[in-house]
């Protein structure tokens, strides 16, 4: 089982878009799927029209008595389910800081009895940094990073890359893309064309910022999955590409 | 995991749908509490075969094995009769259209070879599906439940046993449209409220029939409709005469329904059990001959002891084969690759002498054998009563037949001394044998506890009998090829020597039969033995 999970600090970057539509072309290839929606707000859960609610919310699942397993709903497309987000998500900082064992390991320990039932996980996480940022990192095997082509992005890829590096054991791998890019803006093109040049471990496929990929809120699915042959579906499916080849 | 569109899990909901389309109305009402909207891309034909050997071994140990057809290769899906999965597997470069022997290797072949063993898998009923999926929709658009609706047309492959009324290949029907309800994860309410609704639409009911069950219904054919056992419609008091006719014709039954599987060899149990046929059927000419006509009776056991003659070099041959592997599992000092050439041997001859019996089956005396002893036999069983006064009942020519059979049993038995020569053991399985088929062709009268009690005495004997003799013959065949191999140069020095200690392995296995006679027959002829057949001859209802 590979996990990935899609992360940045800031919000609003197209970690969720990124989240639902590399988990759908990731089950469309065949592979089993289950998107963990940890944000509290739900949009991923939104966009797959499963109410954002888990019984006994995340206080239950983090305590284990209720089972991952029996919180998973499935979407309306082929191998690919996923695990809702429910409000209480907004206090899992807390209730990771009093679970047993170590705290920056719970989400990985939970996700362990799935690995015979998927091949793939995507975390969808909430932005911030704090204690279900950094169990996330703990678990996932591939950090993907959306960034916006601007100079700030660029320092926040450089403080989460030392963060990663400070750890002791495992370490995810940390793959980031340029999101929401605009091309008629000079300083997308320079910090795209700059970063590219100084950085390894960043993908070659920009996701444009387009309004189709906007429609999504309204479609309630993946782009890739209403309108394929868009040019936003085409360029996650050129980033999937380049994601499942190395990973 | 949310599974593939076409292996839903059910929730317990497939209708059938006698007569008309009703799938419109089904969609109306189910539209009442959801949005029915159709799947896209889902493919819409599928084609199916179920398997099993000739003599229904899956099926009667409660399986069934069912071949899909992929685009590229398929799988083979083993399930239990209510539809629980048992196991499946890929294959490719495998087809379920010709009878096989062995399957390539996975968890399906894993557990079923030793149940079907050596038999082959015969292609049975053959399935296409139209399959149309629509997607249940909650208030959010959401799709919470799937309905699958398939169309299926099922073709008859391999053709029924005679007696059940022969279908022949192609034979095909339209099963009624069935319907399933899937389930999608984390919504089970909602397929219960899907299946709900359904069995309210009028016209459509709960199908309790899996889908090659009612296939088989619909094609007139009735799963386990082959045994090579004898289950003649007898009663007590109907006349000798019919009650033996009526057994000679189930006998001549078994025996037609083996022959085109022996001409198409397609496995050895076919010519097993129409040998099995034929020594009942003399069995029952020379024990129970007197309530027909003698001349009859005369002329057919030569007959039939011909047809027996004629199957038995390939039949020896084949137990050779079977048993090649166990054979060379006993090889002390021998490598099994030593026995190669005598296994090509066996092949080669198997298949020459394989080549005559076909040539004699397919010839005018085993039809007029077949053809006329049938015309004989049907005019026995319908004959006027009055020819039949003085002739003894059923029952009647039960008890003292098998009475006379237990007697001759017992006094060649008793006869048997340490010094006897072999050939007095083999006199005494004969007899052994008569005794066991006149039991089996009058089971319907016995009381079925007492019956069983005094096989499985039997049994016992015969088990120890039969090893002391095909011991015997084993060994004295295995002097003969050796002649014949050495005669046609194709036996090395090496093979000649593992055959020696093949020949030796089966002297001791006589020895040890030999010795276990007396407690056996001990047990079947001493008071307990005499007392368990007084109950079942004399103690009756």
């Amino acid at each position: 089982m590979k996990i990935f999970a899609t992360y940045n600090i800031k919000g609003g970057v197209g970690k969720t878009t990124a989240a639902v539509n590399l988990a759908y072309l990731s089950a469309a290839d065949g592979y089993r799927t289950l998107i963990w929606d940890l944000d509290p707000q739900g949009a991923a859960s939104f966009l797959f029209r499963i109410k954002p609610r888990v019984k006994g919310g995340g206080k239950a699942l983090i305590r284990g008595t209720k089972r991952l397993d029996d919180a998973i709903k499935g979407t309306d497309f082929d191998r690919l389910d996923l695990l809702p987000a429910d409000f209480t998500y907004r206090n899992m900082d807390l209730l990771l800081g009093v679970a047993n064992g170590k705290p920056t390991r719970k989400l990985a320990q939970l996700l362990r009895p799935l690995a015979g039932e998927y091949d793939h996980v995507f975390l969808d996480c909430p932005p911030s940094i704090s204690l279900v940022s950094e169990n996330v990192m703990h678990a996932a095997d591939v950090l993907l990073v959306p960034l916006i082509p601007t100079t700030l992005s660029v320092r926040t890829l450089d403080q989460l890359t030392d963060f990663v590096a400070g750890f002791n054991g495992h370490r995810p791998e940390i793959r980031a893309f340029f999101s929401m890019v605009d091309r008629r803006k000079k300083l997308h093109q320079e910090t795209i064309k700059d970063l590219s040049a100084e950085r390894s471990g960043v993908a070659v496929t920009p996701i444009p910022a387009l309004s189709m990929i906007e429609r999504m809120s309204v479609e309630r699915a993946p782009v890739t999955a209403f309108a394929p042959s868009s040019v936003g579906a085409r360029a996650y499916r050129a980033l999937w590409s380049e994601i499942s080849k190395d990973f | 995991m949310t599974p593939g569109l076409l292996d839903f899990v059910l929730e317990a909901s497939v209708w059938d749908e006698p007569g008309q389309d009703l799938l419109p109305a089904v969609l109306d009402t189910l539209s009442q509490a959801f949005t029915v909207t159709p799947e896209a891309g889902v493919p819409g034909a599928r084609r199916r075969t179920w398997l099993d050997t000739f003599d229904w071994r899956l099926y009667r140990a409660g399986l069934m094995l069912q071949f899909e057809q992929a685009r590229r290769g398929g799988r083979l899906l083993l399930s239990r009769a209510d539809g629980t999965p048992q196991a499946e597997q890929p294959v490719t470069g495998w087809s379920p259209r010709r009878p096989a022997l062995d399957l390539p290797p996975g968890p399906v072949r894993d557990r079923i070879m030793v149940l079907i063993s050596p038999r082959a898998l015969l292609p049975i009923v053959r399935a296409t599906s139209t399959v149309s999926v629509m997607r249940l929709l909650n208030a959010d658009g959401k799709t919470v439940a799937r309905l699958v609706a398939e169309h299926i047309t099922v073709t008859a492959v391999a053709v029924g046993p005679t007696r059940a009324g022969s279908i022949s290949v192609g034979t095909t029907a339209e099963l009624p449209l069935r319907l399933a309800v899937g389930t999608v994860r984390g919504y089970p309410a909602q397929a219960r409220k899907a299946a709900g609704l359904l069995a309210e639409v009028a016209g459509v009911s709960h199908s309790s029939q899996s889908v090659f069950t009612a296939a088989l219904a619909a094609l007139g054919r009735h799963p386990a409709d082959y045994t090579s056992g004898v289950d003649a419609e007898i009663t007590a008091t109907m006349p000798g005469s019919i009650a033996v006719a009526r057994l000679l014709l189930r006998l001549l039954d078994t025996l037609e329904q083996n022959v085109d599987g022996v001409l198409r060899d397609i496995d050895t149990e076919f010519l097993h059990d129409l040998r099995v046929a034929v020594r009942r059927t003399r069995s029952a000419i020379k024990l129970l001959g007197e309530v027909l006509p003698a001349d009859l009776a005369k002329h057919y056991a030569a007959e039939f002891k011909w047809l027996g003659d004629l199957t038995t070099p390939t039949r020896d041959l084949d137990v050779h084969l079977l048993g090649f592997g166990s054979m060379t599992g006993q090889l002390v000092a021998a490598s099994p690759a030593d026995l190669e050439p005598f296994r090509a041997f066996l092949v080669k001859r198997r298949a020459r002498e394989f080549r005559r019996l076909a040539t004699a089956l397919r010839g005018p005396r085993f039809r007029a054998i077949t053809d006329d002893w049938r015309k004989m036999l049907l005019e026995i069983r319908d004959a006027a009563p009055r020819r039949r006064r003085r002739e003894p009942t059923a029952v009647g020519l039960a008890l003292r037949t098998t009475e006379r059979a237990f007697g001759r049993v017992v006094a060649q038995g008793n006869a048997i001394t340490q010094d006897s020569p072999p050939e007095s053991l083999h006199d005494l399985r004969k007899r052994a044998k008569e005794l066991r088929y006149l039991l089996e062709f009058f089971a319907p009268l016995h009381d079925p506890v007492a019956y069983r009690k005094v096989v499985g005495d039997l049994k016992s004997l015969q088990d120890c009998l039969g090893d002391f003799q095909d011991s015997q013959v084993q060994r004295e065949e295995i002097h003969a090829l050796a002649d014949a191999m050495l005669a046609e140069r194709a036996a090395p020095a090496a093979t000649l020597l593992a055959m020696g200690e093949i020949a030796a392995k089966l002297t001791l296995s006589q020895a040890e039969a030999r010795a276990d006679f007396a407690r056996r027959f001990a047990r079947f002829a001493g008071p307990a033995g005499r007392e368990r057949i007084r109950v079942l001859l004399e103690d009756r209802p």
